[in-house]
């Protein structure tokens, strides 16, 4: 009988071995091992055997069986894994289609793109970001930026002006964010470091002028500064805006709020200030200046402390200065628009192109 | 201001190439805003002709073949043969030759050339070629003096560098040539010729040595001024001096060439040589003068004085004007004569036959110019000197280089003395510049000797003590340096200050800098939208009165009432906005109409609103400031979509941009602010009359509303030309207000797992989801933590004018896990208020 069992095992393995699927496999289980299988009827006839021989053969058929099932377990799985490579293998997508697109991402301005990054270099610097009005008081747009009444400096801006319950002229849109200078003053005691970027407004329309354009206002006010520390203040933000081989130039001037007043200027990016390009032609961005203009400022006039001078600005014990430049005007510089009016045009083909 | 070269260079050469000095004048205040060349490219080969000998070209009657001396250019011929066409062309005469090698204005080289068989070695030139002049026919015949061979450059303004300054306001000195002069001499030092006033030169025609302010106010004659001229000012405040002086004898006609050639070269029409010499002295002092016919004045009697409103004048420009109340004139006993510091008057103007003449030179209240020169729209070289404001002593420097002008000029007969009718000019007291002041200011020292240096090269007059310094301004500087500042700033342009000024860093507020909360929510509101695949956009803050209309607000709307500008550019853009929807639709139409299939775009501006009536500033809160300021202007933020959100790819449709694909991407927007946003049905009827009113809701975070969102109503969407579209706009601040954006505290989740149960419960049609999940809560205990819609239903099953929402509800202890036993009480609570709605389960 164990003979027996032995020869069923050599016949299962190699039924076993030769199956080439799951359901060949199968049928050798159940030919093998089924219920009706020639082991399986002998191990279910142990019982009518004579004693000595239910030892042996019991053992003998119930290691076989065992292994058998190994077998059978360990075959099933490689089957599988062979027919899933197989279906697997058969199931090809085109991977060359494009794929499903997430939601396109939109565009931020790169006028606020702009502002923000003169933002966050300011902030660097120790400044705080205010908001002043857009509609404002003569008073802080002009009288207390030493802009007296009938002042000729005030005729260098061509103001809107707001209808105002009768008083003509009394309100308006600001025409620089300077006024905020006032209000920060009058509003907090000195030290201050603040900048304000926001809308202005003149009365001039042309390839470059806006009537409506943004600026950014710088205000440092405190004990002991100085004309130089304006210098290296802008020089600070123009290498983080413009790369850090830029230098400035203050070219003095004329505003009546500063004094001393200077225009700006930050050595030109395309040319490295050279203003020839290395073919020799001139540079067409600083037109072969070398220096590109990009702003206003100066120390603060001291008529200026004097109108905030019952919050803390003594002209003996602060000094301070400001500064003020266009945001567009940087927006054109850093990435070559060269019209201003494309900024409120906003075309997607335009606004697309800055991600 | 135009200031030619060699005009300047009377009283200081500096030296320089113009371009070299232009940039010089840059670095120290004063702009060059170009240097351009008068005439000719260049001056070579442009030289002093003379005339030796003229016959008739044998071959051509209008031709003149000339012998001309010209000096050698090579050390060969000093004579030369020229064939001339001019009529006036004379032996004797002295000319301009130009050279063979000269190079004409619009780029005509000269040549020697055959005419008609005769040789010619250069032409003799006319003003108009040289573009120096219009009037006189042929060439330009120069008086007697300049040697042959000469360049003409030496004589005239040939090939001359103009210097067109940008003058900066205060600067009122930089409106006269001498003055500009003085700025050279303090860039360069080169030395400064003495002023023209006091005795210096005044020009290359002008021979006599005498003639200070001193000599002019001494002079005796026998006829005297005050006799033939009586002034009366009546507003001394807006005229606080007036000076005339009378001439007799006077032969009006041309000026002079060398004249006629600088006013031309300063931009300026010669007229006749009186008027001629009121422009040489504006230009040349900066005070401005005005020339009166004197027998045309009756009774020589000039009265200044406030015009009354509507008088008329007809001035010198062939315009009448009309005067208000608020101007000043000069009237003679007749009427108008004039606009005080505009514009002289037709009714007295010099002519041909003009024989005497009143000279004035007035000082004007630069205000009141100002507003004069505005208001009539006139702006002429007198006012816009005056509208800086002059020092009253200047009429006097005027009138003493105007006297001898007209005497070597005109050949007029001065009357003795002036008629000078002033009010006291403003003091003069020395101003003290205090030791290390100018240090202070720049963060540069600048040694005391080189200080005092700066100063006196630009005239002003000081005194030491110690290691202060006592500064007096001369006259033409009395109104921009008037405090110590004034002079640390004279002292610091001339100091090379670009150069010599270190570059440093103050020493800092002692706080960290950064953006406020609000200004950081803000950014990212922004950047939600831009995520969501909205293009930013920035719109104009003015708009169309009519833009209200095609949004159906009401004439009652607050938002129909927006801030009108008195002086728009034009009316589209004569309203301040109240709302960001206009802006976001326009840009959304005008993308489309340039073959944009879909647009999505999103706006975060400021409205601007009357005061009182909404909110405070941009972001919450107030501007700083003691005043309020006159508008709100919150900060508000706008999207519009028109067409698919998602666009339509090979594997399926496009999302549609319709009411819920835009609330999706508003509740994105909050949930990235950590706000819950909820959107509630509108009132009857809309109070936000451009959406479809049954598509559309009111935004809020939690109690307070923040904004509006839907799709457009069909009639505002034609008249944007969209098909359809979504928008919404909310109130910024009113987000940022409900965010708990880095003050949220934790709170311990819980271990235990919750128990989800599901039901559908059939309600009315009207009745919304918020209201239905709203009684779940309200009867949910705090073992309920969560409901959420995941199916709504109309149709088989459910009533005619019912719906089905099927919801999820999720039911949580922080502490133990929840048994049936503990829910049931709950579910039977939920379902008792579900029918308080008018909700029945769904069986
Ligand atoms: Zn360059």
């Amino acid at each position: 009988m164990v003979e027996r069992i032995e020869e069923i095992e050599a016949e299962a393995k190699a039924a076993i071995e030769a199956a080439g699927s799951v359901p060949e496999l199968e049928d050798a289980r159940v030919s093998y091992l089924g219920r009706k299988a020639e082991l399986t009827g002998i191990l279910r006839g142990i019982a009518d055997l004579p004693p000595e021989q239910r030892g042996p053969v019991g053992s003998t058929g119930n290691k076989v069986r065992k292994a058998l099932e190994a077998m059978i377990e360990a075959k099933t799985d490689g089957l599988k894994q062979i027919e899933l490579e197989k279906s697997l293998a058969g199931d090809r997508i085109d991977v060359t289609l494009p794929g499903t697109p997430a939601r396109a991402v939109g565009h931020i301005h790169p006028i606020t793109r702009t502002r923000r990054l003169i933002e966050d270099v300011m902030v660097g610097l120790g400044y705080q970001v205010m908001e002043g009005p857009e509609i404002e008081h003569d008073y802080y747009n002009f009288t207390a930026l030493n802009h007296p009444a009938g002042h000729p400096a005030r005729m260098l801006q061509d103001t809107f002006y707001v209808e105002h319950e009768g008083h003509v002229e009394e309100v308006l849109l600001r025409t620089h964010t300077s006024p905020m200078q006032v209000r920060a003053m009058e509003a907090t005691p000195p030290p201050l470091f603040m900048i304000v970027p926001g809308k202005t407004y003149r009365r001039d329309s042309d390839a470059t002028h806006s009537p409506m354009f943004h600026q950014v206002e710088g205000l440092a006010v405190g004990e002991g500064i100085t004309l130089a520390d304006l210098k290296g203040t802008l020089l600070a933000m123009l290498r983080e805006i413009f790369g850090p081989d830029r230098e400035i130039r203050m070219r003095p001037h004329f505003f009546p709020f500063t004094e001393p007043s200077v225009e700006f200027d930050v050595s030109c990016f395309h040319c490295g200030g050279s203003g020839s390009l290395d073919d020799g032609s001139r540079c067409g961005l600083c037109k072969g200046i070398g220096w590109i203009e990009l702003g206003g400022a100066g120390m603060v006039d001291p008529n200026v402390f004097g109108f905030v001078a019952d919050s803390g600005y003594n002209p003996d014990s602060v000094t301070g200065f400001a500064f003020g430049f266009g945001i567009e005007r940087i927006a054109m510089l850093r990435h070559g628009v060269g019209d201003l009016r494309l900024f409120f045009d906003n075309d997607v083909r335009m606004l697309g192109q800055f991600s | 201001m135009k200031v030619p070269y060699g005009w300047m260079a009377d009283y200081c050469d500096p030296g320089l190439a113009p371009g070299d000095l232009a940039e010089k004048m840059a670095m120290t205040g004063t702009e060059v805003e170009r240097v351009v060349l008068l005439g000719p490219p260049s001056a070579d080969n442009f030289v002093i002709g003379k005339v030796l000998s003229v016959e008739k070209h044998p071959d051509a009657d209008r031709l003149s073949v000339c012998r001309v001396e010209t000096g050698s250019q090579d050390g060969g011929e000093t004579e030369r043969t020229i064939v001339c066409g001019a009529p006036n062309v004379a032996a004797g005469q002295t000319v301009v030759v130009a050279l063979p090698g000269a190079v004409m204005p619009g780029g005509m080289k000269i040549k020697q050339a055959k005419l008609r068989g005769v040789e010619s070695n250069g032409m003799i030139c006319s003003e108009k070629e040289l573009e120096l002049g219009e009037g006189q026919d042929g060439i330009m015949v120069l008086e007697d003096g300049p040697a042959a061979g000469a360049p003409a450059s030496d004589f005239l303004p040939v090939a001359e560098p103009v210097l067109e300054l940008e003058v900066t306001p205060n600067r009122t000195d930089c409106f006269g040539i001498y003055g500009v002069a003085r700025e050279a001499h303090a860039i360069s030092g080169a030395p400064l010729a003495a002023a023209p006033w006091e005795g210096g030169p005044i020009g290359p025609g002008v021979i006599s040595e005498e003639g200070d302010i001193e000599a002019l106010l001494d002079q005796e004659g026998s006829e005297r001024t005050a006799d033939r001229v009586r002034i009366v000012v009546q507003d001394p405040e807006l005229c606080s001096r007036f000076t005339a002086r009378g001439y007799t004898d006077v032969k009006v006609g041309p000026s002079p060439l060398w004249l006629r050639t600088r006013l031309i070269a300063a931009g300026l029409r010669p007229i006749s040589n009186v008027v001629d010499i009121t422009n040489y002295v504006m230009w040349l002092t900066g005070q401005p003068m005005h020339a009166y016919d004197l027998d045309l004045v009756p009774k020589g009697e000039l009265i200044v004085r406030k015009a009354e409103n509507g008088e008329k004048v007809s001035a010198l420009d062939g315009s009448e004007y009309v005067l208000n109340e608020a101007m000043v004139a000069v009237a003679d006993r007749n009427g108008l004569a004039g606009i005080g510091g505009m514009m002289g008057g037709s009714v007295s103007e010099v002519s041909e036959s003009t024989t005497t003449v009143l000279m004035e030179a007035a000082n004007w209240n630069g205000p009141n110019i100002l507003r004069t020169s505005r208001d009539l729209g006139l702006r002429s070289e007198a006012s816009s000197r005056f509208e800086k404001q002059l020092h009253p002593d200047l009429t006097l420097r005027a009138q003493a280089v105007a006297d001898r002008l007209m005497v070597e000029i005109c050949g007029a007969v001065p009357m003795a003395g002036l008629v000078d009718v002033s009010v006291p000019a403003p003091d003069s007291v020395p101003i003290r510049l205090r030791a290390g002041r100018v240090e202070r200011v720049l963060g540069m020292a600048i040694d005391i000797e080189l200080q005092i240096e700066a100063l006196e090269t630009l005239g002003f007059g000081v005194e030491r003590e110690g290691d202060d310094l006592l500064v007096s301004v001369p006259p033409d500087r009395h109104f921009d340096v008037v405090r110590e500042i004034d002079l640390v700033e004279e002292v610091g342009r001339i100091s090379d200050l670009d150069r010599n000024l270190p570059a440093t860093l103050p020493a800092g507020p002692g706080r960290p800098g950064g953006l406020s909360r609000q200004q950081s929510l803000q950014r990212r509101a922004e950047d939600s939208l831009r995520e969501s695949g909205f293009d930013e956009i920035v719109g104009w803050s003015f708009t169309d009165p009519e833009e209200t209309g095609r949004l159906r607000l009401d004439e009652e709307d607050p938002r129909s009432r927006g801030v009108r500008l008195a002086n728009p550019l034009s009316e589209e853009q004569s309203v301040m906005r109240t709302m960001l929807l206009g802006s976001v639709l326009g840009a959304a139409r005008r993308n489309l109409s340039r073959g944009a299939d879909r647009v999505a775009l999103f706006e975060s501006g400021r409205v601007y609103l009357p005061a009182g009536e909404f909110g405070p500033g941009p972001l919450g809160g107030d501007f700083p400031g003691k005043t309020r300021p006159p508008s709100n202007e919150p900060q508000h933020l706008s999207a519009v979509v028109v067409g698919p959100v998602d666009p339509a790819t090979w594997r399926g449709g496009a999302g549609e941009s319709d009411f819920f694909a835009l609330k999706g991407v508003l509740e994105h927007l909050a949930s990235g602010l950590g706000v819950e946003l909820t959107v509630e049905p509108l009132a009857d009827p809309s109070p936000q009359p451009f959406l479809h009113p049954g598509k559309s809701g009111t935004v809020k975070a939690g109690d307070r509303q923040i904004g509006w969102i839907g799709e457009l109503h069909p009639l505002v969407a034609t008249s944007y030309d969209l098909d359809a579209a979504a928008a919404f706009e909310i109130e910024l601040a009113g987000l940022v207000d409900g965010s708990p954006v880095g003050e949220e505290s934790y709170v311990d989740f819980t271990p235990f797992p919750p128990v989800d149960r599901d039901l559908a419960v059939v309600v009315a049609a009207a009745v919304p989801a918020s209201g239905v999940i709203g009684a779940v809560e309200a009867a949910g205990s705090e073992l309920l933590t969560a409901v959420t819609v995941f199916d709504v239903y109309s149709g088989d099953g459910v009533g005619e004018g019912e719906k089905s929402l099927a919801l999820r509800l999720r039911f949580r202890a922080p502490d133990r896990t929840l048994s049936d036993e503990e829910i049931d009480p709950v579910w039977n609570g939920i379902i008792a208020g579900l029918s308080g709605i008018g909700g029945r389960l769904r069986g």
